[in-house]
């Protein structure tokens, strides 16, 4: 029989590190994912009857909550992630590097504010500002489903919460995006000059396909703070429980994690469980959300530039 | 298609940093030459001032004069882009696009400018291209894989294929089968020695054996000492440089007493 050769402490001790962390997280995971299903039971078995004597009637309840967490995140992301990708450009291609760096710091620093500033900006600033833009809008193009009036009187309507949210995950898929365009190999950039390529062409042919996944997972994670963001939609929203495209009337669908926040302090008894099993719904569109992510990422396997 | 290239007293510099100086020197239609020295003696540099890729680095530039059938590259009129179409250029390592099949690795080049092409048009440059490049045989069933999914030698192929899809004027190789094995390099050389037929061909390499197989004319280049400027030392027709060479580094570099 052959001895093994002898592992060396060093290696060890990273191993066992590296396994505890990767651990930690599935732990972290479980757990919340145990409180949100033990806490939400009661109300997901309860009859109709049971939860209106607490005040909510849960699933009739959901699907406008749902909706709302879904198309805000949606609109700020619409709005976020072409800006985020054009700024990450400028950054790694385009500006002077003096410039590039000074814009670095001052994205990062967007990142650092919290985020009921951001709601006391939301509703001091902008929600007044957009007002007569709004007005302008449902006046002129009002035939148009998602500019239908009446028009809100105070401008907190999802449109305005969801550029309060744009702004919020500006910084992360920022940062992220530039990170991963600078990551690309200058060969591959010299490829596309060498063939003639303007600075537009090298961006689109070599930058952009190879930071295509950086990029998806850059948006996952700006979707996943604009999915949970509470205090900002709580603050700049004037909820109802409704479902609804309509960007600037006074009635705007709310979010999960927002309704949670308002609701949680005078709920009682089942009331309870029925806002921690909306909590337990966020967390499946979350987990839902990045599983198709990845789903895209890996279609295109082969050709990531990872081989 | 094929052109006369004219390099006429060209320093080159990066930032304050002159890296070649004075080279003069003309290379003729439808031949191989190869630029042969020491690591650092501004060979490759002097290759990139040829399609103006050198300026891609931030701080770089030149002076002098590089023309191509009389035209200087370095007119104010002259766009970097157009030029590089016209002078095709295949690198150390390959480099075809990972993200891209290899079919439309072929028609990166064409595709660019908004070039808008058939689809049977398309199906006729890549397969010109590849067997163009000599790698037809071996990728006709499989176009639709990624670039990357080749070995080394076939990758730097497909490398060939995509800069001649454009039809450039000259073709500009920087130590292109530095990476390659054996069995590769050869299939490359014999390529050169078909590729010449149609195209101007200038090859930087640290192989003196490809030197002498591929080239018709080589430049010898060579630098005093670091951080003084290379020069060009002679350049001839390939035999006279290997068996008489005029200057006395020449026949030192080339017989392995330095370098």
């Amino acid at each position: 029989m052959t001895a093994r050769a002898k592992a060396r402490l060093g290696d060890r001790v990273f191993q066992a590190a590296a396994m505890g962390a990767g651990l930690l997280i599935l732990v972290a995971l479980a757990a919340v994912a145990i409180f949100l299903i033990a806490k939400a039971m009661p109300a997901l078995v309860a009859s109709p009857e049971e939860l209106k004597r607490d005040g909510t009637d849960f699933w009739p309840y959901v699907p406008p909550l749902i909706f709302g967490t879904v198309w805000a995140a949606f609109l700020a992301l619409l709005f976020a992630l072409p800006l985020a990708v054009g700024i990450a450009l400028f950054i790694s291609h385009y500006a002077p590097r003096k410039l590039a760096q000074g814009l670095g710091y001052a994205i990062d620093l967007l990142a650092a504010i919290p985020s009921v500033v951001y709601g006391l900006w939301g509703i001091l600033v902008l929600a007044p500002a957009v007002r007569p833009l709004y007005e302008w809008l449902v006046n002129n193009v009002g035939w148009f489903p998602l500019f239908a009036g009446p028009v809100s009187g105070t401008g907190r309507t999802v449109l305005t919460v969801a550029v309060v949210l744009a702004v919020m995950i500006l910084p992360i898929i920022t940062a992220l995006c530039r990170e991963v365009f600078l990551q690309t190999p200058p060969l591959h950039e010299e490829a596309a000059l060498a063939l003639g390529a303007t600075r537009w062409e090298v961006v689109k042919m070599a930058v952009l396909p190879f930071g295509r996944a950086g990029i998806i997972s850059a948006t996952m994670l700006g979707l996943g703070r604009a999915l949970g963001e509470t205090m900002a939609v709580a603050m700049v929203l004037s909820p109802s429980i409704i479902i609804s495209f309509a960007l600037l009337q006074s009635q705007n669908p709310t979010t999960i994690a927002a309704n949670i926040a308002l609701k949680f302090p005078e709920a009682t008894g089942l009331g309870i469980n029925a806002l921690i099993a909306t909590g337990l719904v966020l967390f499946a569109i979350t987990f839902v959300v990045n599983a198709l992510a990845r789903v895209v990422i890996n279609r295109r396997k082969e050709f990531s530039g990872a081989n | 298609m094929s052109k006369r290239i004219e390099v006429e007293n060209l320093n080159v510099f990066y930032g304050k940093f002159l890296a070649v100086e004075g080279v003069s020197l003309t290379i003729e239609p439808r031949t191989v030459t190869a630029f042969i020295g020491p690591s650092g003696c501004g060979k490759s540099t002097l290759l990139r001032t040829l399609n103006r890729m050198h300026e891609v680095i931030p701080g770089a530039r030149v002076d002098g004069r590089v023309a191509i059938d009389g035209k200087n590259l370095y007119d104010l009129d002259v766009d970097p882009v157009l030029v590089r179409r016209q002078v095709g250029m295949v690198f150390q390592r390959p480099n075809p696009f990972p993200t891209m099949s290899i079919k439309e690795n072929v028609l990166a080049g064409v595709k660019l400018n908004n070039g808008r092409i058939s689809r049977s048009d398309a199906d006729d440059l890549v397969e010109k291209s590849l067997k163009g490049a000599n790698l037809w045989k071996e990728v006709k069933d499989r176009l639709d894989r990624p670039g990357s999914s080749l070995s080394g030698g076939q990758q730097q192929r497909l490398c060939i294929a995509r800069a001649i899809a454009v039809s450039p004027d000259v073709l500009l190789m920087d130590e292109p089968c530095s990476a390659l094995d054996p069995i590769s390099t050869l299939a490359i050389e014999d390529l050169i020695e078909e590729l010449k037929r149609d195209y101007t061909i200038v090859i930087v390499t640290h192989n003196m054996q490809q030197a002498s197989r591929v080239s018709d004319r080589t430049a010898f280049f060579n630098i005093a000492g670091t951080g003084l400027p290379g020069r060009l030392i002679e350049v001839d027709d390939t035999a006279t440089i290997f068996e008489r060479p005029t200057e006395k580094s020449t026949e030192d570099y080339i017989s392995g007493r330095f370098g």
